[in-house]
Order: C-alpha cells, then structure tokens, then sequence
C-alpha cells in the first residue's frame, strides 16, 4: 500500500527496492536462525483472519524452511538488482506497487498450512505477477501474454482448488494438519496427482501447459522475469511437493511414472524450443521449462523409490531436485539479470541485432558467461553438481521391482543426458551470438556497462553458483530436515568427508569433489600459463582475421541465432516442431535472391490448444443467439429448465 | 611415506599422459602414412610441430577479446585434469576418487563448450560454422557417452573408474551382450569427439569440410599449440579408457611393486599401440561422410548405449 501511494515520487523507486531488499534480507537471516536443522521443530501459528470457523494457518517446517529461503534470497538480490536497474523503467508506477505484492505473496504460499489461505495466496502471487506482466501494456504483444497468462493461471488454480476439494474429503476440513492423517483412496489419490500435474504443472510450466510462460515471462521488466522464473516456479514445485509427498500419504507405484515421463519429455522439448529462439528473454524462459522437467523427473524418481519402501534412494532423489531448485534460482536469476543489463544498454533481446558485447560489457558478459557455464552442467559449477546427483539416482533404479519403471527410468535418463547436452548447444548459441563475435547492428556500439547496483547483484549470484559448485556437501547436508521430514531418511552426512567431497552411497561406487576439480583446473591453467610465459614466444601481432583471402567486412556474414541451431533443427525439427525446409532458386539469369523458408510447428500448441479455443468459440458463437430472444422465448426457457431440474430431482435416487 | 609414493605415482601419470599424447599421435600418423606406402614424417615430429609453434608469434585477430586468449589454457587444463583422471597402467591413484567417469566426461564438455566459443568470438563464417556442427555433434555424442557411463556403472555397481576397471578385470564379469554394445557405441563417440574420419577430417585443407578445424583456424603460435596438445590428449584419454575398462589386463593397484608396475606399462603400451593401429586402419579404409550423415551415425551409437542399458535394467546378467 506504501509503494502504491509513494510510486509517482521520484524516490519511490528507491525506496521499495531498499525496503523490499531490507524485509527479505531480514526474512532470510530469521529463517535462517530458525531451528529447522532439526526435523521436530515446526512453528504452527493460527490467526483470525480469512474463513470464519476457520482461521489462517501458518506453519514453519523444514520444507518451508528450504523454500523460504529460495524465495529471500532470491527476493533479496532481485531487489538489490532493481536498485539500479528500476531507474531505467518507464513506467515505474506500474511495476513497484505490485513487486513487494508479488514477494509477499510468494512467501505466504510457501508458509500456508491450510488450504483457503494456500489458494488466497496463490492466487495473490499470480495476480500481482500478471500486472507486472502487464507493466507495459501498450505492447501488443504484451496484452496477449498477459491474457493467456491470466487464463492459464485461472485454470492451474481451478485445478488445485478441485484437487484440495478432494483431499478434503467428505468432512470437508480445510487445515493441512487433518488432510496429513486422512488417506484418500487409490482413485482419490490419483485424481489429486494428476490434478495437481495440472495445477502445479502449469504454473511451473510442465510441457503441454507451458504456452503461457515463454511468452509471459519475458514480457515483464528483467528483473520480474528473473523473480518469475527464477523463484515463482519453484512455488509452484513447492506446492506439488507439499501436496504430492507431505498430505497425500503413500504414493502408488505408478505415479513415479507418470511424473517421471512429463518431466522428460518436458526437458528435451523445453531446450529444443529455447536452441530455436532468436530473442535473449523467451530462450531463458524456455530454458527454464527444461530445467523445470529436470526437477520433476528427479520428483518422480523420489515418487518411484517412495512407494517401493526404499527411503535412501528416495532421499537422494529428493535431494537432487531441491538441489537443482536451489541452483536454478541461482543461475536463473543471473542469466534474466544479465539479458536485463543487455537490454537496458542496447534496447534490444534480438539476438540477431546484437553480438560484440563483450568489448562493450566486459563485467556484464563475464559474469553472463558464468551463469551460461552454470546452466550447461558444467563442473566445477553449481548445475552440475545438481545434475550428477540426478543421475546418481537414476543409477540406483535398477532395484525397481516394477517392469514398467525398469523400461521409463533409462529412457528417462536418455532424455536428461540429451537435454543437458543440448543446454550446453543452447548456452554457447547465446553467449556466442550476444556477446561474441562482431556488432550486428548499430546500437550496440553505443552500448555502455550498466550500473554497480545490477553488477553487484549479478555477482553475488555468479560467486553463489561457484559456491554451490565447488561446496555441495554444505547444501545436500542443510537439506537433510527436508527429506528426514518427508521420507523418513536422509543422504550420509557429507560434511563428515575427507577434503569435502560428496559420495552419495559409498566411496567405492561414485563421489565427486567440486572442490579438488575446481583446484586441479586451476593448477593446471596456471601451470601452463607459467610455463608458456617463461619458455615460449611472447610476440603478438595484430592482424585481420582469416576469410580465405576476402577481405570480409560485413557483420551480417557472421553466423546468426538461427544459422547456428540449424543443424540442430534438422536432426531434431522433424518430429518436435515438424520444421521443413523449402529453397526457393530463382530461374538461371534472373536477379532476384534465392530464399530459404523455414516453417515450424508448436506441436503442443496446436494440438492440445487450438481444438480447445476452437470448441470455445464454436459455443460462445452459438450461446451468443440466447442473447437475442423474444420475452416469450426467454419465458418458455426458464419453463423448460425448471421443469427439468425439477425432474432430475424427482429421478435423484 | 605410502602418500608420497602415492603422490609420486599420481604425478608420473600425469605427466606420462603429458609426454606420451603426442607420440601417440606421431604413431597414429606413421602408420596410416605406411598404409598409404607414404614414407611419412617421422613419429616424433608432434612435438617438434609443438616446439616451433611455441616458438612463433601469435597473429591475433582484430576483434579477438579476452576470452579468445584465455580459452587455450582453459581447454588445456580441463583436458589434462580429465586424462589424470584415467587409470593408464595402475589403478587406486590418491584422487582417483575426486571425480567418477561422468565427472570426466563432462570436463570434455567443458573444455569443448569453450572451444565452441572461442570459434565464434572473431565474428567469422567459419568459427561459427565449426561452433554450430561441433555442437550438434557433441549433442548427440554426449548423451550417448553417458549412456555407456550408464552401462558401465549398472554391470560393475559404480561409477568410480578405478572400481569398474577392478571389477572388468576380475572374473566376476563375464560375457555380456550390453558390454559389447557399449564397446561398439564407445569406440563410435569416440572417433566423432576426437573428429576422426569419418565424422571429421583432422588432415583436412579445405575449410567448408571442417569442422573441428574451422574452431580453431583462427588460433597460431602458443595459443594454438596447447590446442593442439589438448586434442592428443583426449586421444589419449579415450585409448587409455577403452584400454582400461575393456582390456584390463596388467593393470595394477598401485603400491604394488615395481616389477608389477612396470609389467603394467608395458601391457598398457602395447595396448595403445595395437588401438593405434586398429584407428589408422579404419581411417584409411573408410571415406569422411556429409556432416548431415553424422547424426545417423551417432544415432546408432546413441541406441546402442541406450539399448545396453535398457538390458541391463531388465536384467543384471545380460
């Protein structure tokens, strides 16, 4: 309410971004000092606010615990970020009441602990991201990111309303606490999974309910999309889990299954749409449903170990996918920062009207080169910590009971290697293009580097994902409340390991230490380096670079966006966009150019939406000739209806 | 004392891998040379080339930044770290367990991820054309390596490479269909990531046919020749891989004694001589296919790992 009465000042921008960072830094270090090392303690509050006879309840446990400070830290450096980067906005009214709206909103639905306040809160959190969302409306596109987003947002929270309604059960309690000792039946149970893929699944962008988020993330100011990728869906993985391992009981077996093959597909079709994206924003969007489809698919393995009674195996697979939470919410943030530095320096996202960035941004493009290293899985960094556990996991299914799981996992695992590859392609696509090579396009030689606010946000986040790398034992250990209070069991003790190495089971079967990696390559760097400086030439020369012997001057016959994934398109375009190719060659002497065209598919889109849209627009056309009655139609109408209802009634048994 | 030695050991693997990965190389070019009744240059003329572009000066170009500079001993080094991290003639090294085999292979995906933008960072149509086949290449070559990681890890119960070379050396492993397959499948990623024929031709003078090459064309001098030494060591590695988990014989635990040590080195010579020749025979016996040919050629690798491990979910004996 401040901020909306403060946001025409010209403090304002200022102040909420200080008092928002101040609040979540605060919120941190209390959640922090919090005892939730130790499973026992959980802090329940009720208050007499909301439903009467029901109160809003509140409560701390080691789940929430993690979450919140997912959403802190991350709240925390975005506002830090925004310090600098707010002042760029041109509308600042329009973004500032709703950002500490939205980070409240977020923190609220990580603490619910019944399900009219878990709702109200997240419905507060979607309707507060979708006006800054609509921050700059006058965009054509804009406006329609923002009404899919709107009813993608409606529909998830129908979902998850039917699927509480269920979890309820007859009795119709709303508190979490009676929904945790109640078991639902095996076809209540499912309906809640399934819903809850649904309701969840959309609002963390699980392929096919992921159309919204490419196109409403990037529409939002950067640092916005950086909070609503970075840190929203992960509200949205922490409602499945809460939902799907803490009320639901024990899992069937073939739930792991169904979680398990969403999240692979959703990896694979999330990285190949993001490798044909020309703009910097919507390729880290749906950069962001690959990552997502790798923390559900690790869910489904937690799911699968779960339900077959092998809580160790269960824990690891957990603790990879909070991992790979905490991580993306690192190198997310950064990544959506670094496009927001770019874009604020040059006004563009197009990748094919930028490159040569790093003479311009050398700050900037390094620590943008950082969180690309982190994102493609790379040792020693933060992603690929995460994804070794993931596969790690993956290798201790082979003691799976069910055929059906024995079949899905190793396919599963196929997907995720050819995912993580294919993020690297991405990655190296879009620092290459952005930030190397020469200048496509004017504005970038006017580009200048961006303020301290947003460097030093950035490179607090980039120090984060070396940190997470070269330590893991630290966070695996620090997520040990989690997967004690939801499994039963925990990974061995990491920090107990000689020279902080991470070993999973045993020694004997796997570890990996980011940490001595991390030392060995530098050694090594710099060993050579020493080497090459005392005993090799020092000349260097200047010179223009190689073109065959043209001397080739035009930027534009550098390789592009999308010349550099065309490869990549035709090994895998036929089936996940069905891309064709056509030439069109002018007649021999004629002048005009040959053309290439490329024509690709949302396959996801047209067929699960376009028949949906359609069906609606079939039945509005036809409802729309009620509108238009006589008094005596509309009289024979109210007849007809009561007489049925009453006749429905008489049959009712 | 027994660390010492250990360390000792350590080192002298790591530098062996140095010294011998160009001579591997001299070798592999010898021989294909005879095959051709080419005379040849002679086998240690890798690291005479290494010398004198150590010797020259680097010719830059215009627009090349910091990261152009610095890739070179990035490349290097997480090349070199991987290829320590390969057991050669004994097993157990004192930090062996630092990194398991999906550790290295993704220090290759390092190491390739910025050679990839090294080629893009001058702004010319031939390093982005490299960056874009490399990376199409390694997308399809990636997955299928950890396929066979996979594999490798369900038949000997971990991914630790001292522990699966122990276990392939020991009787317990048997005739098994999967470990063929992931032979198979590893001697195909193998060649395409080491950009031999016929995925790529590292002889190749023509810049629209390279690839791994056309990444590097605009490196010279020093910086191009720790490039040149990274590429023989992943050589190295993948040799001293296949080596050590499909022919385990005379590797040793280290600590044993010298007499043993030494029988372990000339057993792992001799492999690396007879692979050697098995890759000169098949470059010269086969032609280099179209770039657009390469993916149904790593396909089959991919199914092929994919399909071992699928087998050894259904069955831990097969």
């Amino acid at each position: 309410m401040l901020a909306a009465v403060v946001s025409r000042l010209a403090l304002a921008t200022r102040l909420v971004y200080g008092a928002a960072f101040v609040i979540s830094a605060a919120l941190l270090v209390i959640v922090a000092a919090h005892p939730a090392g130790d499973p026992g303690v959980v802090s329940a509050i009720t208050l007499p606010l909301g439903l009467p006879w029901t109160g809003a309840r509140f409560r701390l446990d080691g789940l929430s615990a993690f979450f919140l400070v997912v959403v802190n830290l991350g709240g925390a450096i975005t506002s830090l970020y925004g310090l600098g980067y707010g002042r760029h906005e041109s509308a600042p009214h329009r973004v500032l009441p709703f950002y500490p709206a939205f980070l409240a909103g977020m923190n609220l639905v990580v603490l619910a602990n019944d399900a009219f306040s878990f709702l109200l809160s997240w419905e507060f959190m979607s309707l507060a991201s979708w006006a800054l969302v609509m921050a700059h409306h006058r965009d054509e596109a804009n406006r329609r990111a923002g009404y899919i987003y709107l009813v993608m947002a409606s529909f998830g929270t129908l979902a998850l309303l039917l699927a509480f309604g269920l979890l309820a059960g007859p009795a119709g309690t709303y508190a979490f606490d009676p929904m945790r000792t109640a078991h639902a039946g095996p076809f209540a149970a499912g309906a809640v999974l399934v819903l809850m893929l649904l309701g969840a699944g959309s609002k963390a962008g699980l392929v096919p309910l992921h159309a919204w988020l490419p196109l409403a993330h990037p529409a939002a100011p950067s640092h916005v999309s950086a909070l609503m990728s970075g840190i929203m869906t992960k509200v949205a993985v922490y409602g499945f889990i809460r939902v799907v391992f803490d009320l639901l009981g024990e899992p069937a077996w073939w739930s792991g299954i169904a979680v398990l093959l969403i999240g692979g597909v959703t990896a694979v079709l999330g990285i190949l749409h993001a490798l044909m994206e020309r703009d910097l924003k919507r390729l880290l969007a749906y950069s962001t449903i690959e990552n997502i489809g790798v923390i559900f698919a690790s869910l489904g393995l937690a799911l699968a170990f779960k339900a077959n009674a092998m809580p160790s195996a269960a824990a690891l697979a957990l603790t990879a996918a909070l991992f790979h939470v905490l991580n993306h919410s690192f190198f997310k943030s950064l990544l959506f920062f670094g496009a927001g530095a770019v874009s604020s320096a040059t006004g563009e996202r197009d990748m094919e009207r930028l490159g040569g960035l790093i003479h311009r941004l050398p700050l900037t493009s390094f620590v943008f080169l950082v969180g690309c290293v982190s994102i493609s899985a790379l040792p020693p960094f933060n992603g690929f910590a995460s994804e070794w556990l993931v596969f790690q996991a993956i290798l201790r299914s082979p003691e799976l009971p069910q055929w059906g799981l024995k079949v899905i996992v190793p396919a599963v695992g196929g997907m995720l290697a050819l995912s993580a590859a294919l993020a690297a392609a991405c990655f190296v696509k879009a620092f290459g293009i952005t930030f190397l090579g020469r200048a496509r396009s004017a504005v970038v030689e006017r580009a200048h580097e961006v303020d301290r606010w947003s460097l030093a946000a950035m490179a607090v986040l980039a120090a984060l994902c070396l940190l997470a790398g070269i330590l893991p034992g630290f966070v695996i250990d620090g997520l040990s409340p989690v997967t004690l209070s939801l499994i039963g069991d925990r990974m061995p003790v990491q920090m107990a390991q000689p020279w902080l190495s991470i070993v999973p089971i045993a020694e004997s079967r796997s570890s990996y230490n980011g940490l001595l990696v991390f030392v060995f390559i530098a050694i090594s760097a710099s060993l050579a380096a020493f080497f090459i400086h005392r005993f090799a030439s020092h000349a260097l020369r200047r010179s223009i670079a190689w073109g065959c012997g043209y001397a080739d001057a035009v930027p534009a016959a550098q390789y592009t966006a999308a010349s550099f994934a065309q490869p990549i398109r035709r090994v895998f375009g036929g089936f996940a966009f069905r891309a064709r190719e056509t030439v069109e060659m002018p007649v021999p002497g004629a002048l005009e150019p040959a053309r290439l065209k490329v024509d690709m598919h949302d396959v996801a889109w047209e067929i699960f939406y376009q028949p949906i849209t359609g069906a609606i627009d079939f039945a509005a056309e036809r409802l729309n000739h009620l509108q238009f009655l006589t008094i005596r139609r509309y009289l024979t109408l109210v007849f007809l209806y009561l007489v049925i209802l009453l006749v429905v009634l008489a049959l009712w048994p | 004392m027994a660390v010492i030695l250990e360390l000792a050991v350590q080192g002298t693997q790591m530098l062996s891998v140095l010294l011998l990965a160009p001579l591997l190389i001299g070798f592999v070019r010898k021989v294909k040379a005879r095959l051709v009744r080419r005379r040849g240059p002679s086998v240690i003329q890798p690291y005479r080339d290494l010398v004198r572009l150590m010797r020259k000066e680097v010719v830059l170009a215009d627009n090349a930044s910091w990261l152009f500079r610095v890739t070179p001993y990035l490349i290097f080094a997480a090349t070199w770290v991987a290829a320590a991290l390969v057991p050669t003639f004994a097993t157990g090294l004192e930090f062996s367990w630092a990194a398991d085999l999906i550790v290295i292979v993704a220090l290759l995906g390092s190491a390739r991820f910025f050679q990839a933008l090294a080629g893009m960072d001058v702004g010319t149509s031939f390093g982005g054309i490299g960056a874009s086949r490399e990376v199409m290449i390694a997308s399809l070559a990636e997955p299928a390596m950890l396929l066979i990681v996979f594999s490798l890890a369900l038949v000997a119960g971990a991914t630790q490479l001292s522990t699966v070379a122990a276990f392939m050396g020991s009787p317990a492993v048997g005739l098994r269909v999967s470990l063929g397959m992931s032979l198979i499948a590893l001697v195909m990623v193998a060649i395409a990531e080491n950009a031999r024929i016929p995925v790529d031709n590292p002889a190749t003078h023509l810049e629209l046919t390279m690839v791994h090459e056309a990444m590097i064309l605009e490196y010279s001098g020093r910086h191009l020749a720790m490039i040149e030494l990274a590429t023989f060591l992943k050589l190295l590695l993948y040799m001293s891989l296949i080596s050590c988990v499909f022919l385990p014989w005379g590797l040793e635990v280290a600590g044993a004694g010298p007499k043993s040590l030494a029988i372990g080195a000339a057993a792992y010579l001799g492999e690396l001589a007879v692979l050697a020749i098995l890759l000169a025979v098949f470059e010269t016996a086969v032609a280099k296919m179209r770039v657009f040919r390469v993916p149904d050629f790593l396909g089959a690798a991919l199914m092929l790992a994919l399909l071992g491990t699928l087998l050894l979910f259904v069955s831990r004996s097969l």
